[in-house]
């Protein structure tokens, strides 16, 4: 192995030495200085955003247990620009947090260690890779989930969250055994070739999966998402719904189409029924909540189910349709995620009927807020719409017309509870609304990004046509 | 920049100069100045269309172009227009000039009001612009959504449920919408051709006939509830007795037209087996909507009410006439479209002006206004007069094309149906000519008595409509020729 092949592994490496290099300054700087821990790690997590951008080439590491080509550094880079504005929009809530116990550099590096276990994760081509990937992207998350240790609910979403993802992750094991007892296999090349159908490689496919749909919350495993989104602190639950749920979509597409491909006749009708399942119960949940951030859990178990949907195609359409909704939705979510989480900061509100009259006093944020939950909602010219347009056009492709119209059912549901936030910041008017408060300038930097991505996103088809261009690259 | 695009390019200019704009005199300017822009450039617009027909261009749509937009799917950004789009973008820029002039004095919230109309605005001008189904659906919904702010925000009454109503039934039905396009979009190449999303093109397709009649009701119904077919028409009377004024009329005068618009462009017009299929059936639902929506107008106190149900009963007529499928009567389905829009603005503009000073809309509770507004009594008389199709004003001419192409059909069904609709004429005098009889005539209520007169804005923007009705009432062949020619094309695909 040569520096040129190692240099396939480039997003991973730099993120490494973003890691060392954070703990170390974390060690010597001061705790009275250790607000300038945030600007240093942001700093460098930036420089590794763009170093991302540069193009790669193509090939593969490790026997072939690791690649890289356009589609998943591309993916690896949607990835970091969520984090970055995940973490633009942490900072003020991290410095009040962790001025109380000084722990300032360990969020960005549990944070920077789970984006690594991510990025090996989509990167993989050998199960036992994925397990172990899967594993380094989720035990990082639990600590964080208990970061704000004076809080008893976020100690107990740090308990859910380990505790459901040690279960998620033995099933998944022990899909992956049965795989391998069938397919005499662990790469995901020779298994496509190797794999039969037996009872053994369905119970594999079955208990694989659903190791899976914990990380992307799809109904029935989908019952510690509202527990642990609403007692983690709102960046890790804002990290959860975005970025650990995209690169579990990403590799289930992998082992779907590519290496479980002899099974197709098994997982579609499965497919098709977490998706519908999903849809209902996730809005269903949606309808009732009134603390936003259980709100938006339920409506991200939704949007789980408009993505399973777009990959009933199994095709090309599929992966990018899929994977272009995930960016989109990686934007609305952090942006509605965003607007909860600084108005919390500011008020130690969230509930809905606290946003009663917002927009009067904070009109830019009920905008940002109001455009991001249209997004998830499928408004045009919002990006979301074309996101959402496009999953429907995948599955109709394949002549899923039933699904669709059950989807679009669900999608004017699903408008009815965005629409009641919006109603209690514009239409409402509260005899004690939520003071004017100017956040500060990372938080309005990070939410404008967002705000200009969601009409960037939709309105300019060239990110399209590249991700598209880049998703025949699976060769299914 | 071509002339059609600049119908979605001034708004967004207008919007982006209220945003800088302060202070409400600055709101009103600017938006009356976007707004008298369009109005004219909907006039250019008028004659460009007359000189490039009269220069001998025969093609369907003119001005047309064609961007890609979404090339592994076959998107395009494609516009166009014939003699009924640019009828109908004058129709809807008369409409929001005059919504402007008529919510002069709106105190909450001024920029976001402006805002909202000129985003709704924006999205009609591109509905009847499109010639892509998936750029007509994207207009369609950015015309929708923000009815949900207008009604909720400067509405009254139950405005936050009308608004919820009107919002959650309008966004249904664009999911039926949604199913009926990819379904003609996965059948668009049933010929080999490529996919596509052009109408022409889907048009110029054989669309096998199972999937015509499986997909026809989803085009048609989803274009329908806007177009307030009965039985999904419940959301209309709300949303208009809750919504300010100038909301009501552009959204009974120009939002309802999307829907009447929408199955003569597409949904008839790429599905011609599925419009004769399914057509007995939903003759029979817009003849109940005739019906049921004039004789509920009897029933209302509410002025708003009455003229709402009075909406769906003349909507109800649009898609009868469609739905008949022949020239005469589709000329009249043009011509109320036209007709309608511009009447039932007057009328809601009207309301507008008598609850802003009696603060009642309860018709029991006023009488004799015609002795202290007599401006404004005289104008809702017009309106009404108009309404129940007095020959001289635009009403008369639309439903004798209606009553006379639909009497055509020579079966008893046809024959029933057309006399039952007929008859709604009758009902509709008995429920204008009641209002105008109580509210307008007999001794002024007492309180009533020192009304303050009609302002320059109010006549401004009530003797505009007022004109545009008298100009189709006496120049019936002019608009007429225009809508004739542009039916031709389609008709024919249906005969």
């Amino acid at each position: 192995m040569n520096l040129d092949s190692m240099l396939l592994m480039r997003h991973e490496l730099v993120l490494t030495i973003v890691i060392l290099i954070l703990i170390l300054t974390d060690i010597f700087v001061p705790d009275k200085n250790k607000k300038s821990v945030n600007y240093i790690a942001i700093g460098l997590f930036a420089i590794h955003t763009i170093i991302g951008f540069i193009p790669l080439k193509s090939g593969m590491l490790f026997g072939g247990m690791f690649v890289t080509n356009p589609l998943v550094y591309g993916f690896k880079n949607i990835l970091n620009v969520g984090v970055l504005l995940i973490l633009l929009l942490a900072v003020s809530w991290i410095n009040k947090k962790s001025l109380k116990h000084g722990k300032t550099g360990e969020f960005y590096a549990l944070i920077f260690a789970s984006l690594l276990g991510m990025f090996f994760m989509i990167s993989s081509r050998n199960f036992l890779m994925l397990y172990i990937s899967l594993e380094l992207s989720t035990l990082p998350v639990a600590a964080l989930a208990a970061y704000d240790i004076y809080n008893r609910k976020s100690s107990e979403a740090g308990i859910k969250l380990i505790l459901s993802a040690a279960l998620s992750s033995g099933i998944f094991l022990f899909g992956i055994s049965f795989l391998y007892a069938d397919g005499g296999s662990l790469y995901f090349s020779e298994l496509a070739e190797n794999i039969g159908h037996s009872y053994l490689s369905v119970a594999g496919l079955v208990m694989f999966f659903a190791g899976l749909a914990f990380k992307i919350s799809l109904v029935p495993f989908h019952f510690w998402t509202a527990d642990v989104y609403e007692g983690a602190p709102t960046p890790v639950s804002n990290y959860l719904s975005v970025i650990s749920k995209a690169s579990a979509v990403f590799i289930l597409m992998v082992t779907l189409f590519v290496t479980l491909r002899e099974l197709i006749d098994i997982w579609i009708p499965m497919l098709y029924g977490i998706s519908i399942l999903t849809m209902f119960i996730g809005n269903f949940f949606a309808l009732r909540q009134q603390n936003l951030k259980r709100f938006l859990a339920f409506s991200s178990v939704a949007q789980a189910g408009f993505i399973m949907m777009g990959m009933l195609s199994a095709d090309n359409l599929a992966v990018s349709t899929v994977i272009y909704f995930m960016a989109i939705y990686i934007f609305s979510n952090i942006g509605a995620f965003g607007v909860v989480q600084v108005v919390s900061l500011a008020s130690g509100k969230e509930n809905i009927n606290d946003y009663n009259g917002l927009y009067r006093t904070n009109p830019m944020l009920s905008l940002t807020m109001m455009i991001a939950l249209f997004s998830l909602a499928g408004i045009p010219p919002i990006a979301g719409f074309f996101g959402k347009f496009f999953l429907y056009t995948a599955a109709a492709s394949k002549g899923y017309y039933m699904l669709v119209f059950i989807a679009v059912v669900n999608v004017t549901i699903s408008l009815y509870y965005y629409l009641l936030v919006v109603r209690a910041a514009f239409l409402r008017r509260s005899e004690n609304p939520i003071p004017y408060f100017k956040s500060d300038f990372l938080t309005r930097t990070g939410l404008i990004i967002v705000v200009i991505a969601l009409f960037f996103l939709g309105l300019y088809s060239p990110f399209y046509d590249y991700i598209n261009s880049v998703a025949n690259i699976l060769n299914i | 920049m071509d002339i059609l695009t600049l119908f979605v390019i001034v708004p967004v200019l207008t919007v982006a100069a209220l945003v800088f704009a302060k202070g409400i005199k600055q709101y009103r300017v600017v938006a009356l100045v976007g707004f008298i822009i369009q109005t004219l450039m909907s006039f250019n617009l008028i004659y460009q269309y007359l000189q490039e027909r009269a220069s001998g261009n025969t093609d369907i749509m003119v001005f047309t172009k064609d961007v890609m937009w979404f090339a592994p799917l076959n998107i395009h950004y494609a516009i166009g227009v014939d003699g009924i789009s640019v009828l109908m973008i004058l129709l809807t820029s008369i409409i929001v000039l005059t919504g402007v002039f008529i919510s002069w004095k709106v105190d909450d919230l001024p920029k976001e009001f402006f805002i909202s109309l000129i985003v709704l605005a924006s999205g009609v001008f591109g509905f009847f612009i499109s010639v892509d189904l998936f750029t007509m659906f994207v207009f369609y919904e950015i015309a929708v959504i923000p009815m949900y702010l207008l009604i909720g925000i400067w509405g009254s009454g139950p405005r936050e449920y009308a608004a919820m109503k009107l919002t959650l039934m309008l966004m249904g039905a664009s999911a039926l919408l949604l199913v009926g396009i990819l379904g003609v979009y996965f059948n668009s190449n049933a010929d080999g051709g490529a996919l596509t999303f052009n109408i022409f093109e889907i048009a110029n397709v054989n669309i096998p006939e199972s999937a015509q009649k499986l997909f026809f009701p989803f085009l048609f119904i989803g274009f329908a509830v806007i177009g307030a077919l009965f039985p999904f028409h419940t959301w209309s009377p709300d949303g208009h007795a809750s919504a300010p004024t100038a909301v009501s009329m552009l959204h009974a005068g120009v939002l309802m037209k999307l829907g009447g618009y929408g199955i003569f462009r597409v949904a008839m017009y790429v599905m011609p087996a599925g419009a004769h299929y399914w057509a007995n059936f939903f003759i029979v639902l817009a003849v109940i909507g005739v019906l049921y929506g004039a004789l509920a107008a009897i029933k209302q106190k509410d002025l708003k009410y009455i003229n709402a149900y009075s909406s769906v009963s003349h909507l109800g007529l649009v898609l009868l006439a469609l739905l008949m499928m022949n020239k005469i009567a589709w000329k009249g389905a043009m011509l109320q479209s036209l007709s309608h829009g511009f009447i039932t603005a007057l009328f809601f503009a009207m309301i507008g002006i008598i609850y802003g000073r009696t603060h009642t809309r309860i018709v029991t509770k006023m009488s004799g206004l015609l002795n202290v507004i007599p401006v404004a009594g005289a104008i809702y008389v017009i309106a009404g007069m108009a309404n129940l199709g007095l020959p001289g004003f635009s009403g008369f001419v639309a439903e004798m094309n209606i009553f006379v192409g639909a009497f055509q059909h020579a079966d008893t069904f046809h024959r029933v149906i057309t006399i039952l609709a007929v008859s709604s004429i009758v009902v509709t005098a008995v429920y204008i000519l009641r209002v105008v009889g109580m509210m307008l005539m007999g001794p002024t209520t007492p309180e009533f008595k020192n009304l303050p007169r009609i302002t320059w804005y109010e006549k401004a923007g009530t003797f505009i409509l007022v004109l545009f009705i008298t100009l189709i009432g006496i120049l019936p062949f002019w608009w007429g020729g225009i809508i004739s020619d542009s039916i031709t094309p389609f008709i024919e695909k249906l005969l």
